[in-house]
């Protein structure tokens, strides 16, 4: 649907001619985010620089009634920053500067279209640690990590974003410019505003500015690879390690099928005949180190595991946990399309999970990897299938489903690091109940009376 | 790449992109204009579009694709495997046929150059030699001084002053058609002397001669060669690139050799990729299957054989060494170890890595004629790169970088001089026996 010519003219008085895209060329490539069949083409991609520039973009879509998409990098998994039918996408991506780092309070202020490798980058210059990993850290904008909350391999021991956002300004949809939360580490002044931004899929504001949290970089860090015949004997390892009261910063789960892609395309040494590998990492004080290291190996030995591989030197380190960032991706060389979940059970009910997902998979005759973050119970089932197969679609959905369900029974929730967006929206009533699921519809409408941000997603 | 079109394409060639974005930090495009329509993944998705008959071969997609430097950076660091190389030759092939980059100059020089010049070995070294003799009598002095040069047209003007300087002589004036080792016969090779390397750097083939025969191969140097074909595939002409790849494989028999040699990495990736280009030619096609197993980078070829380590430094004092990667060795082929292997041999001389080495330079075939202004951005990040390492020299096994870089040097007024790895243990092999 093509803008009005009023719109196109006034996004180009705020933002400059050369920052709005409506040709076919320019916008095709601005039909999709990372994930998997989902595809709609905006009608146009405008590239503001500052805040005001936001500010007025977005008074502008108020005035003319135009949806408006918050985008970053596009690498997210639900379908997030997927333009809806006749929206301008607003992309941060050229809003990329850090705009200062303070060692002494141990904060980094910042653009949001800066990606996660270069805040962490900026933070190791002092000697500082910016945690939070997602798949996609090389590229991924931090905005869209706040927007989406995104997880990663350390969680378990460093949390997820949520935990490092100390203030966000953010733009409302009427243009207001707002901000919330502060630099000191104690602050209650008011409701946790910035805590409703965060999450929130760009459903409610436009976020541009962001005070992050830094913590002191850990010292010392060891990687090991525990191999396994029985997936069962790589679920009790992590709750044994967990009992004996270590809390490793890493414990990656990856099935075979998903260690065979992986080392197809990073050639890291990865055994690809083994039922489990279980990727783990301790980091901090190299004497806690050195001793956790040796308590986690003894505890994979005693719980069956075949062989546990220490990693030389930190190069292999790096190799190893850079080659697990690509599992998603890897898992694509088997199938055209391969579509990504994230459901999250409480720690204790992993082993059962996984069992559920391989027998859901074998009675719908469907090809599914297994990987994910076993220390915080946040699995990825990876399907692995071709969209223009519409009989095994149709399976791959009815599979979906029962997966949720055994989720929601198992006391886990639908999405633990990728957003509902798109692709979770049908389970999300049925996770929150009828009167949590109306109370957020109500923030929704509050805010954003018209409507008009990211519109079709979390829920219609 | 069976003479496909993008309609017609296995479409899950293109499938196999999921979209994740892993790409873009390692595209130079993106890099330059956060724009997705400049990323791998953005340019697939656009070759999704014609495929799907929703987007048409337009000029803009002609010029999208030309402002692809096709230095496959994102071939390697693509998770999904997805095979960005043939997509891309597609693509410029479909632009071609559908002639969506309008300009009759353009077709006229496009007509000389890959229909004539680089189809025709005798015409080109003929172009070469009338060009030696516009630079060497001064001709090219006189031009410049008297600005007669202001008559050319605007283009040309800009790029007279980077006309490579022509060899006085060439390849075949330098290598005989056959020459064994001294030593005992290991293996039998045959060395392809190039195009741009035979004109402009026909010492870099004598050197690869002499580090093979150093290395007890025996070499076979035909004074006469066709051009691999590499510049016509690239630039969309695949039908040339076909005729050229037949005329390899019948000057060189591969079953004939236990190696068939290149020294230059945009015609290895090419050369070593014949088998695909030649799949529904039933009578070459199981030929060029045995060519691509034979065909070697002589980095490559050196470390597989073991290379013998001279005693002695190419150099009177120790140097540092740094080297950059050339796309077509690195992403093309996968190829970084070996070079580095190679340089670590030599006595004397201290590899120093150089920062963000596998960054395309700018060079990249035609690129610094057709896109000048992204190709100068490449070209001073990475003079600046190499700057910073405080070498003396820097290595690299591609003679269109080696252009490139060493007249980034030169613009940025440093004395850091350009050497291919093999010539620097040639010059090693010739001190070790008192020749240099």
């Amino acid at each position: 649907m093509p803008l009005s010519k009023d719109v196109t003219a006034g996004l180009a008085g705020i933002v400059g001619a050369g920052s709005v895209l409506t040709k076919p060329e320019d916008i095709i490539p601005y039909s999709f985010d990372g994930t998997a069949a989902l595809w709609q083409m905006p009608s146009a991609v405008v590239f503001p620089h500052t805040t005001e520039d936001v500010s007025r973009c977005l008074q502008l879509a108020v005035a003319q009634s135009v949806p408006i998409v918050t985008r970053g990098s596009g690498t997210g998994l639900s379908g997030g920053s997927v333009p809806s039918t006749g929206s301008v996408v607003l992309c941060l991506a050229q809003m990329n500067k850090i705009l200062d780092i303070d060692p002494k309070n141990l904060v980094l202020r910042t653009q949001p279209g800066v990606t996660t490798l270069a805040i962490d980058e900026a933070a190791s210059r002092h000697g500082l640690f910016y945690p939070p990993d997602p798949g996609s850290m090389r590229i991924s904008s931090i905005g869209g990590n706040v927007a989406e909350n995104s997880g990663g391999l350390r969680g378990l021991k460093y949390g997820v974003t949520r935990d490092y956002v100390m203030a966000l300004e953010v733009v409302m949809p009427d243009g207001r410019v707002t901000r919330f939360g502060s630099a000191c580490v104690k602050d209650v002044a008011g409701y946790s505003m910035k805590d409703l931004f965060i999450g929130s899929e760009g459903s409610l504001g436009v976020i541009t500015e962001i005070l992050l949290k830094l913590v002191p970089r850990p010292l010392a860090r060891q990687t090991m690879l525990a191999l396994y015949d029985r997936i069962e004997d790589a679920a009790e390892t992590v709750s044994a390690i967990i009992a004996a009261r270590i809390i490793p910063c890493t414990l990656e789960f990856l099935d075979q099928m998903t260690a065979t892609c992986v080392e197809d395309f990073a050639h890291v040494g990865l055994p690809t005949d083994c039922a489990a590998v279980l990727l783990m990492e301790t980091d901090g004080h190299p004497a806690a180190v050195a001793d956790e290291a040796a308590q986690m190996a003894s505890i994979a030995r005693a719980k069956g595991a075949r062989d546990v591989r220490l990693a030389k030197n930190e190069a292999e380190a790096l190799a190893l946990a850079a080659a697990r960032r690509n599992a998603f991706s890897a898992l694509a060389r088997r199938r055209p399309t391969t579509i990504l979940e994230d459901f999250t059970v409480p720690r204790s009910e992993l082993a059962t999970m996984v069992t559920f997902i391989a027998e859901t998979a074998r009675a719908a005759r469907l090809q599914i990897g297994t990987f994910g973050h076993m220390g915080d119970g946040n699995l990825h089932p990876t399907f692995l299938t071709d969209e223009r197969d519409k009989d095994e679609m149709a399976r791959v959905h009815h599979a979906l489903d029962l997966i949720a369900k055994k989720t929601l029974e198992l006391g886990g929730t639908i999405t633990g690091e990728h957003g509902v967006g798109l692709a979770k929206k049908e389970w999300l009533r049925q996770q929150m109940g009828d009167s949590s699921f109306e109370v957020m519809k109500q923030i929704k409408r509050t805010l954003d009376p018209a409507g008009l941000l990211n519109p079709g997603k979390i829920f219609d | 790449m069976s003479g496909g079109t993008l309609r017609t394409i296995d479409y899950a060639v293109l499938q196999q992109c999921m979209h994740c974005g892993m790409c873009l930090p390692t595209c130079p495009t993106y890099d330059q204009t956060k724009q997705e329509r400049n990323s791998p993944r953005g340019r697939i998705a656009l070759m999704r579009a014609v495929a799907d008959g929703v987007l048409d071969v337009s000029h803009e997609f002609a010029e999208e694709m030309s402002y692809c430097l096709g230095c496959l950076a994102c071939q390697t660091a693509c998770p999904a495997g997805v095979n960005y190389a043939e997509l891309f030759e597609t693509a410029r092939s479909d632009i071609e046929r559908q002639n969506a980059q309008r300009g009759v100059a353009r077709q006229f020089w496009r007509a000389v150059t890959l229909g004539f010049l680089f189809m025709n070995p005798a015409a080109l070294r003929f172009t070469g030699r009338l060009l030696g003799f516009y630079q060497r009598s001064g001709l090219e002095a006189l031009t410049r001084r008297t600005g007669i040069i202001r008559l050319l047209p605007r283009g040309l003007r800009r790029l007279e002053p980077q006309t490579p300087r022509i060899a006085p002589k060439f390849s075949n004036s330098l290598i005989p058609a056959h020459q064994t080792p001294s030593g005992t016969t290991r293996y039998r090779v045959a060395l392809l002397t190039g195009c741009v390397q035979d004109l402009v750097f026909p010492d870099v083939n004598r050197d690869t001669a002499d580090v093979l025969l150093a290395n007890g191969c025996s070499v076979d140097t035909p004074p006469v060669q066709p051009c691999c074909g590499s510049l016509h595939a690239h630039n969309g002409d695949l039908e040339h690139a076909r005729v050229l790849a037949r005329r390899m494989i019948d000057l060189f028999p591969p079953d004939r050799y236990d190696a068939i040699i290149t020294n230059a990495g945009g015609c290895g990736s090419h050369l070593r990729r014949y088998a695909p280009l030649l799949h529904d030619d039933s009578t070459y096609r199981e030929r060029a299957v045995v060519w691509d197993r034979k065909l070697r980078d002589i980095q490559e070829w050196l470390i597989e054989i073991g290379c013998r380590a001279p005693e002695t430094s190419p150099f009177d004092q120790p140097a540092a060494v740094t080297y950059h990667d050339s796309c077509h060795l690195v992403h093309g082929q996968k190829i970084s170890r070996e070079p580095r292997a190679v340089l670590r041999l030599l006595p004397g001389v201290s590899l120093v890595e150089l920062p963000e080495s596998t960054w395309c330079c700018g060079s990249a075939g035609v690129y610094a004629i057709t896109q000048p202004e992204q190709a100068e951005r490449l070209l001073g990040r990475k003079t600046a790169n190499i700057v910073g390492t405080g070498a003396e020299w820097v290595a690299t096994a591609n003679p269109g970088c080696h252009l490139q870089i060493a007249r980034g040097l030169d613009a940025a007024g440093t004395r850091i001089k350009v050497a291919h790895p093999v010539s620097l243990l040639a010059r090693a092999y010739r001190r070790e026996r008192g020749q240099g």
